[in-house]
């Protein structure tokens, strides 16, 4: 599961599997209680009654259930972990594994069982909104709460024990066994858009065989899912790594060669994928693009320079603004009603201004005060454009309405009536915006950015004008940030202050730092993942009955990735070489790649202090 | 080092106060181009605090330091850097997580020019500019032997070993093509053999890449071995500037070093 | 030795420095503009100057401006109660805890849960004192709780990591409770039990609503607390260790561990009794309660200058008082409409003009020196 865990060990050795009895009862109880815990919090949360409405397999399995199942699964094979020490070896799965997954998935259930009594002999509706008879009938399967008990110690022994056998399989089956489990829900989530997918290219009767009418797929669907996902996974294993390997290995123009291909085929892809698809799935494509150019931006600041700005959000306001105010006849005070990329050049102008503006103070600030400095900018701005002051201006908190589309030399109109144009759009701006990482990244500036993220002091030393290398990386996320603005505002067709709370500050942030900072590819799948999936601060995603739960889930992710994986889902080789520095040089060392000093020298008792 | 030319670093009357404590104490040094001065002193003389003021790191409080004629007072230090005065860390500052070829190549920052445009829409002249910096930094590289390019060009800083660490933290310095170079105790924490080696290189700096050199050493036989003046400070006071031999023997210095004088003693015998 | 390098003169040497001497001039001129007109305009609303700068100007009257005056001072002093939580933890352990404002509105909340449920048990009415006393303890407890369990699971782990990775979780964790509070307890704004009399009355010739007496006694006591705690005892000596140095302290046998948990016991003990004055001031508590006022008293510690226990409470004043008059006494006066809606845009103004005009706090930083860069 974690990083150390799959790490495979040169010096690994096996010993016999511990004994049942030897069973680690203290780290058990803190297990199961904790996973009990998150059981009664998750119920409370009113997360498995409204995902009771999602089903993953037709009348057998819903997400609500699923969610909660899983928990015993992990909490049982959670049990079995070993720590891999060097020298230390590692004992085989066996009878411990076994009972230690049965008894914490137990525990697991038990807090559910907990919760049915709970809520049968206490009233505690005030102040928790979810204490509900409701709850506690979904919980009890409508059977009585001694049936909700006891199925749900069941279900949690049932529960760790696959959890713990899993450890009993070797790697391949097991590997095979998560695989399928994980294409299945998979296939759920990504109904709308397969659905859509599979009809757009003529083949209706396979997408109603495959997905139940009332959502989630049909048994022989997820049978047919879950066989193709087992068997590429058992025989395909390796397969992809070897080609991606192989692409790497490539030098010279075979390597650009395999690039360019890529990148068409991509861009293929993001083409015709649309054509295809009905306006809903286009609408979400939109929102996912928005988010790929914000996060694009953010990345630029964060990633790159190392700049934590939490106040992004301001630049995609001022975007919008800036769009607005130029395009819409409807604006308060000046309504020029400039064509839409006429205003573009005044949106670049004015946000690069605003980000200058806005960066000059911060900029020599130390990070942590210029992240608060900036969210404090990014609220000042909202509150402006909210304030009766500027009102005339801006229209305060009725905002500017009835923004036009952006018109393409009188052929077309890209409006937010047709959301495919408007991704199109959205994916010019986004090539851009990857184009101009690409190349920033690779540029004297590019390795400027980096030598101020990893010593400021020292790149200052080194004859890099600091301030005015962090400025320009600031105004470089401002601007594609307002391009992102500026789309925003003809796809909505209006704004309102209330567009541009901190909290999609807060939604990009998580974005780019689960996807991975400073990585083009993961900042992308990170935008695709979450908002795609999870949806956007106002946007809806594919799972729409996680909306009111998404940014419970963003602040947990946002911890969890701090604490598990700080380079994020897809991460850039530099990153991750900085967060795991040590790790990262024990895999060197391994490799033989680490030089000793060249005679017996005096212990080098400084060279860790920098 | 004739006797009328102007020198190229001149510090007059140079005051460094912390908060009450005066570490460096109406500082009067002289630099002429093409010379390697070493400046010596107990700990806490003031030795890296005057480096420090010279790279614009800490504020000066008094006095002056004029480089080529004009002051650097008042300058950040990037531009003390883009006026030619280069140095290195007591405490070897790389960056590690950028390969060894980066960390010459992001040295030349302020020898450059080509910006975000350049970058863009990939000019001839970004590219030329690219290729420049490449071939200059695999240069200074390349001074140091075969030991940090070939293979290594693309490795981490952070793969090295200690001794090539402070060959690659010379290397930076050297390609942010200075005029002076500032060494913080260049040889500390390596063995005798790696010490001999780098003094060598220390001359070699002069004549090869005309640079003229300021370094804090402790270790006396690279003093005696290298420099044309040595520099004694003591509480941030210049207690006697001469040759290695006239230095060594001074009274003063000798209770200076009180308790450590059998350092100086000892490499006055070998 | 070698800091973040400092400006060595006064003067302006690149684009960015010019930039920022017009910003401060500009800000220190506008402040000066604004008071000078406020001036005129409390002298005569038809002077010259005055109708310049404002022909609507109507000034205010003594009593107008004594009341923002004490509602600043009340509002400041809960600032200050959660600043102080800002400012330890900053001190001990070199980062933001973003989540320090969550803490201050679980303590609101848990005070509107069981206040409410001792009003339905009559008690709140027929013993208010002893209710409030029960409520508080209650509020701290839990509010010490969350802050101690949130450095646990989050913070401890990544003790020594970059230093801007503690904050993006602390980020996090701030989100996390946002949003649990929404989804237990429903996103709608839940009400306190009504207050008796003698709180809404106004009191001595300054006509204070007790409330606000009672906010501005129980912050001076908790300071008087926190200052004896701090200076007088064991454990306060631990943690000025910690702050000072956390490795030599460990090494004279401090448990640096236990004390960063005291430190965080502290911090939230202090937010939660501002989260139930908060309370009985406002009378209502929401998800998103804790989010400005934990900027403000963030900003209330930076003003303060940061791990310095006394600053942040006088920053917390500082910061309330501003944003109580300052629309008024600068904004108004200029002209500006609506000035009470930009009362949160003074506040974070404040912020930023303090670290552009004294970056370490009025009083100065007590930090260790790799924690200044």
């Amino acid at each position: 599961m974690t990083a150390t865990e799959t790490r495979p060990s040169a010096l690994a050795e096996f010993a016999p599997p511990r004994r049942a009895r030897d069973l680690d009862w203290r780290r058990l109880a803190r297990l199961g209680a904790t996973a009990a815990f998150v059981q009664m919090f998750v119920s409370l949360t009113a997360m498995p009654v409204r995902l009771d409405e999602r089903p993953v397999i037709e009348s057998l399995l819903s997400l609500g259930y699923l969610f909660i199942g899983v928990i015993p699964v992990i909490a049982g094979n959670r049990i079995g972990r070993q720590v891999k020490l060097e020298g230390v070896p590692i004992h085989r799965a066996g009878r411990y594994e076994l009972l230690g997954g049965t008894l914490a998935g137990t525990l697991a259930g038990a807090g559910l069982s907990l919760l049915v009594i709970l809520i049968t002999h206490f009233d505690i509706r005030e102040p928790l909104v979810n204490w509900s008879p409701q709850l506690r009938d979904l919980l009890s399967f409508n059977r009585g709460p001694v049936f909700g008990v006891l199925i749900w110690l069941g279900i949690g022994a049932v529960g760790g024990l696959v959890g713990g056998g899993l450890r009993l399989l070797p790697t391949r089956w097991r590997r095979t066994l998560l695989t399928m489990a994980f294409v299945v829900v998979l296939a759920a989530i990504l109904e709308q858009l397969v659905v859509d997918l599979v009809s757009g290219v003529g083949l209706e009767p396979v997408a109603e065989w495959f997905y139940a009418r009332r959502g989630g797929l049909t048994g022989a669907g997820a049978g047919v899912a879950a066989a193709i996902a087992g068997v590429a996974s058992f025989f395909g294993r390796g397969r992809l790594k070897a080609a991606r390997a192989r692409i790497n290995t490539l030098e010279g123009p075979a390597r650009t060669k395999a690039n360019a291909g890529l990148i068409l085929l991509t861009a293929a892809v993001m083409i015709v994928v649309p054509l295809l698809v009905g306006s809903l799935t286009n609408e979400l494509l939109a929102n996912v693009g928005l988010f790929v150019l914000l996060a694009l931006g953010l990345n630029i600041v964060v990633g790159l320079a190392g700049i934590l700005d939490l106040g992004y959000v301001a630049f995609f306001a001022v975007g919008s603004y800036t769009a607005a105010v130029l395009t819409a006849a409807t604006s308060p005070r000046i309504n020029p009603e400039l064509p839409w990329f006429v205003a573009l050049i005044f949106v670049v102008v004015i946000t690069g201004l605003v980000g200058l503006f806005i960066g000059a103070p911060v900029i020599r600030m130390r990070g942590d005060y210029l992240a608060i400095v900036t969210l404090g900018f990014g609220e000042i701005i909202r509150l402006l454009f909210l304030s009766d002051w500027l009102s005339g201006w801006f229209g305060g908190a009725q905002g500017i309405t009835a923004i036009g589309g952006v018109e393409i030399f009188g052929i077309t109109t890209i409006d937010g009536t047709n959301p495919r144009n408007i991704f199109y759009l959205v994916l010019v701006f986004c090539a851009i915006a990857i184009y101009v990482s690409w190349r920033l990244e690779r540029s004297r500036l590019g390795r400027a950015w980096m030598a101020v993220r990893e010593d400021e002091t020292v790149a200052e030393a080194m004859g890099i004008n600091t301030v005015n290398v962090k400025l320009l990386a600031f105004v470089v996320g401002a601007i594609l940030g307002s391009f992102s603005g500026a789309i925003f505002a003809n796809k909505v067709g209006s704004v309102f202050p209330s567009s541009f709370l901190i909290l999609v500050s807060m939604v990009i942030l998580v974005v780019v730092i689960f996807g991975g900072m400073g990585s083009i590819i993961g900042v992308i799948a990170g935008a695709a993942l979450l908002i795609g999936v999870l949806g956007g601060p106002k946007q809806p995603g594919l799972l729409q009955e996680f909306s009111e739960f998404k940014l419970l889930i963003y602040g947990a992710l946002l911890v969890w990735m701090m604490l598990a994986r700080p380079e994020g889902l897809i991460p850039s080789a530099r990153r991750s070489r900085e967060l795991h520095q040590e790790e990262f040089l024990q895999d060197a060392w391994l490799r033989g790649q680490v030089e000793a000093d060249e005679e017996a020298g005096d212990e080098p008792e400084t060279a860790e202090r920098s | 080092m004739s006797a009328g030319a102007a020198p190229l670093l001149e510090i007059r009357d140079l005051d460094v106060d912390f908060g009450g404590l005066k570490a460096v104490n109406g500082l009067n040094i002289e630099v002429r181009e093409g010379e390697i001065v070493s400046v010596i002193g107990p700990n806490g003389a003031g030795k890296t605090t005057l480096f420090n003021a010279i790279s614009a790191m800490v504020p000066v409080t008094g006095g002056d330091i004029r480089f080529e004629g004009s002051t650097l007072l008042g300058l950040d230090p990037n531009q003390v850097t883009a006026r030619g005065i280069a140095r290195t860390f007591q405490n070897v500052r790389l960056f590690t997580n950028m390969t060894i070829l980066e960390n010459v190549m992001v040295a030349q920052h302020c020898r450059t020019k080509r910006g975000a445009f350049g970058a863009l829409f990939n000019t001839r002249a970004f590219r030329q500019e690219e290729d420049e910096i490449q071939a200059r930094g695999e240069k200074a590289l390349g001074f140091f032997g075969s030991r940090l390019v070939g293979f290594r060009l693309n490795q981490p800083a952070s793969v090295l070993s200690y001794a090539n660490r402070r060959r690659l933290e010379i290397a930076r310095a050297m390609a942010t093509q200075p005029k002076l170079l500032l060494l913080d105790e260049p040889v500390a924490g390596m063995n005798p053999v790696e010490s001999a080696e780098l003094t060598g290189l220390i001359g070699r700096l002069r004549e090869e890449w005309g640079f003229a050199i300021v370094f804090i050493e402790h270790d006396m036989s690279v003093v005696r071995d290298v420099s044309d003046r040595v520099i004694v400070l003591n509480h941030g006071e210049l207690l006697t500037e001469g040759d290695y031999a006239d230095v060594s023997m001074d009274p003063r210095v000798i209770e200076a070093y009180l308790g450590q004088d059998t350092i100086i003693e000892d490499a006055i015998k070998s | 030795m070698i800091g973040k390098w400092a400006p060595r003169t006064g003067a302006p040497r690149t684009g960015v420095d010019r930039f920022l001497t017009v910003l401060r001039v500009f800000a220190v001129g506008l402040v000066l503009v604004g008071l000078a007109a406020f001036v005129a305009q409390e002298i005569s609303t038809d002077n010259a100057f005055a109708r310049w700068a404002n022909p609507d100007a109507t000034g205010l009257t003594g009593a107008q401006f004594r009341g923002l005056v004490i509602s600043g001072i009340a509002q400041g002093a809960m600032y200050g109660l959660i600043a102080l939580g800002y400012s330890m933890v900053y001190g001990v352990l070199g980062f933001i805890n973003f989540a320090h404002g969550e803490v201050f509105m679980m303590g609101a909340m848990t005070g509107m849960i069981t206040s409410n449920k001792l009003a339905d048990a009559g008690l709140w009415e027929s013993n208010f004192i002893g209710a409030l006393a029960l409520v508080m303890f209650g509020s701290i407890l839990v509010s010490m709780f969350l802050a101690v369990v949130m450095e646990r699971l989050a913070y401890r782990p990544l003790r020594g990591a970059p230093r801007l990775i503690p904050l993006i979780t602390s980020i996090g964790v701030s989100f996390f409770i946002q949003n649990m509070s929404i989804v237990l307890f429903g996103p709608a704004s839940k009400a306190y039990p009504a207050v008796p009399d003698w709180l809404r009355d106004k009191h001595t010739f300054l006509e204070i609503e007790g409330a606000k007496i009672m906010v501005i006694v129980a912050a001076a006591v908790s300071m008087a607390a926190l200052w004896f705690l701090v200076e007088r005892t064991k454990v306060g000596k631990a943690m000025r260790a910690v702050a000072e140095d956390s490795e030599i302290a460990s090494l004279m046998g401090i448990d640096v561990n236990r004390t960063i948990v005291k430190v965080f016991a502290v911090g939230g003990a202090f937010a939660g009794m501002a989260g139930i004055l908060w309370g009985i001031l406002f009378r209502s508590v929401i998800h998103n309660t804790g989010f400005l006022p934990g900027i403000k008293a963030f900003s209330s510690a930076v003003v303060g200058g940061i791990g310095n226990l006394g600053g942040a409470m006088v920053g917390g004043l500082f910061i309330g008082i501003a944003e109580s008059v300052g629309p008024l006494l600068v904004l108004e006066p200029l002209g500006v409409s609506g000035v009470s809606q930009l009362r949160d845009a003074v506040a974070f103004a404040m912020l930023i003009g303090v670290l552009l005009l004294r970056p370490s706090g009025i009083f100065g930083e007590k930090l260790r020196a790799e924690d200044r860069t």
